[in-house]
């Protein structure tokens, strides 16, 4: 099989999330970078496909060229291929994304064939435009599915099954291949990266294309955090003699 | 006229759709337009009425072969051709994951921007760009945009605000419109569901019990399952524990986890990381347990107990059985 999943690079904030003094990106000077949690999920789903029915795994990104550690921490989990399509580190719209990152695919596949699974986060981890994967598989007329925690492919039949969560149970969906999907975390739990595995990443050859895609309709004006509802809290007490307290709180909220 | 899309499960409206539907009529107090609804799939007089409840003047029902039940493709094609005849002057739908999917297939068939989650909307006042706050980071960190679109697609963010019916319930006017959808668009149809539990779920469950790290293992996740289930609550997590493999990611509460909305949470060994929080926020009462009285999750709850939550969860349990007999 060949797979390619689509990965965005975003600060990994803590407590609290800064924004910088222009508003227009996230304060990263005391953070670290990290891939997007779904799409974290996405590489591990790809490389355990390809485990199973063989086959190989390309990861692509658009971002700025610091975004190929990315790139290198997928190649360190397991995916064979790393792209990047830079940019000057300006945060893209959706579709402007969406657009270079088709041409990219597009490419890709006239050297090498078509991918039998697109794999794209369910939503970006910063962003969260909801939208990149969807506008991507429809451009390449790929059947796609958001929400997905489950994938199953049956070569010989060619389709992707593949499963959403929804409360108290889960959908079920039938995806002829070539197919796309939107993946969520707990999809799987992501593997660490051996030494091996790190070792091999740093040779990883990232193959750069840029994008001369005009910007869409949306635009960043200013980032800011949202109002914070101050809270007294009242403090019940130390340790277990504060268990009559939480339990009247309790016969009081009525939940008992 | 701002045509709202309603996200409904065979004929169930969902509440991210009432949201929606409470939004738009807002919005078209500005845009001085009235307030239209879109059925996909469905057209069961009670979803209508409920649509006129909140405010629809009118509602357009698609019904075909192709919807019977839900697909996205399928959905959002029959959506992008309605808006393509009716030229709404923008278009709005729930923030819910399919909400935000169905808008995204719309948006990509008409080739137009989307703007997802958003919180407040200003429409175009004639220079030609609707302005807009909206969420990025699950609702951690805001967003004020400006869009540029001869058709404004907007979703609104999930339970930013309180679905209200409108004051005087309309009696909306009923249209069914032919569409002939490619029977090749049911590729992306609901083939079949699995129930796994049936009764309350973590979304919904009226208590929540919350582990964080400072739980420590999966075992010892015991005393938090047996006081959930004295009071007819579950136990959630955090993603420090479901990446320690201690639960399953279906219990994490957060922003790439499950938004809970109980009548109070009971937070024990969580930090109260924003990305937990914005899971945790809609909880009506919060009650945390935490040895670090600084902790996040401790200022912001309403109640706190600082101490072992080993210590104290047990005790909670035991003080509720000695209450009861
Ligand atoms: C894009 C993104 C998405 C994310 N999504 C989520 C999400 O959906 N959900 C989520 O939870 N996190 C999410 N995170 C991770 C989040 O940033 C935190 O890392 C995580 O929530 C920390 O979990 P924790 O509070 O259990 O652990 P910690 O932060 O390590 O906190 C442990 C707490 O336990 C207390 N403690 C220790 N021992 C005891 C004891 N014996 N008794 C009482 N208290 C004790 C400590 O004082 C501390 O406050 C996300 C992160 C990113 C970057
Ligand atoms: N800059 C990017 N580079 C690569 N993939 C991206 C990028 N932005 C978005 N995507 C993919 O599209 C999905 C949806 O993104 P979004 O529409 O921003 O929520 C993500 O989960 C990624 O898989």
């Amino acid at each position: 099989m060949r797979i390619l999943c689509c990965v965005k690079r975003v600060a990994a904030p803590g407590a609290k999330i800064n924004v910088t003094e222009d508003g227009l990106a996230v304060d990263a000077t005391h953070l670290g970078f990290a891939t997007s949690p779904h799409e974290e999920c996405g590489v591990e789903e790809a490389v355990q496909l390809v485990e199973r029915h063989g086959g190989e795994v390309t990861v692509l990104t658009l971002g700025p060229p610091e975004a190929a550690d990315q790139l290198r921490y997928a190649a360190s989990v397991g995916a064979h291929h790393g792209v990047l399509v830079a940019t000057d580190g300006s945060a893209w719209d959706p579709q402007r994304t969406a657009v270079a990152l088709t041409e990219a695919i597009r490419g890709l596949e006239a050297e090498a064939g078509p991918f039998d699974l697109l794999v794209f986060g369910n939503e970006s981890a910063d962003s969260g435009g909801f939208q990149v994967g969807v506008r991507v598989a429809y451009a390449l007329g790929r059947p796609i599915v958001n929400g997905i925690k489950g994938i199953e492919v049956d070569e010989a039949a060619g389709t992707v099954t593949a499963r959403r969560e929804i409360d108290g149970g889960f959908e079920v969906y039938e995806l002829p291949m070539p197919a796309a999907v939107g993946v969520k975390e707990g999809i799987n739990l992501p593997r660490y990266p051996t030494m091996r595995g790190r070792l091999a990443s740093k040779k990883l050859e990232v193959a750069e294309l840029s994008s001369d895609a005009g910007p869409g309709g949306q635009s960043l004006v200013r980032l800011h955090r949202p109002r914070e509802t101050v809270t007294e809290t009242v403090i019940l007490g130390n340790s277990p003699e504060a268990a009559p307290a939480v339990v009247d709180v309790l016969e009081e909220l009525g939940v008992l | 006229m701002l045509l709202v899309v309603l996200e409904h499960d065979r004929g169930a409206m969902d509440e991210a759709a009432r949201e929606a539907l409470t939004f738009g009529r807002n919005l078209t107090g500005q845009m001085g337009a009235p307030l239209h609804a879109a059925l996909i799939g469905a057209d069961d007089i009670d979803l209508v009425a409920e649509a006129g409840a909140f405010g629809a003047e009118a509602v357009y029902t698609v019904v075909s072969d192709v919807l019977a039940d839900f697909g996205p493709e399928a959905w959002g094609e029959a959506a992008a051709e309605l808006i393509r005849r009716l030229e709404p002057g923008a278009v709005l739908a729930g923030g819910s994951e399919r909400g935000n999917e169905i808008m995204a297939q719309v948006a990509a068939r008409l080739d137009l921007p989307m703007v997802a989650n958003c919180i407040d909307v200003q429409a175009d006042s004639g220079a030609g760009e609707w302005t807009m706050t909206r969420q990025q980071w699950g609702g951690s960190l805001l967003e004020d945009a400006r869009l540029t679109s001869e058709r404004p697609l907007l979703t609104t963010g999930l339970h930013a605000l309180a679905a209200e019916r409108a004051e005087a319930a309309a009696s909306p006017s009923v249209q069914a419109v032919e569409i002939d959808l490619d029977p090749s668009l049911a590729r992306t149809m609901v083939k079949d569901r699995v129930v796994l539990e049936a009764g309350v779920t973590l979304s919904t469950a009226p208590v929540v019990i919350g582990g964080g790290r400072g739980v420590g293992s999966a075992e010892a996740f015991a005393p938090l399952e047996e006081l959930a289930a004295m009071l007819g609550g579950r136990v959630g997590c955090s993603r420090a524990v479901t990446n320690n493999g201690w639960r399953p990611h279906s219990d994490q509460v957060g922003q790439t986890g499950t938004r809970i909305t109980p009548e109070i949470y009971i937070a024990s060994g969580i930090s109260g990381a924003i990305q937990h929080w914005v899971g945790a926020k809609a909880s009506k009462h919060i009650l945390a347990i935490n040895i670090d009285p600084e902790a996040n999750m401790v200022t912001k709850a309403n109640w706190a107990v600082i101490g072992d939550l080993h210590e104290v969860i047990p005790a909670i349990a035991a003080e509720v059985r000695s209450r009861r007999s």
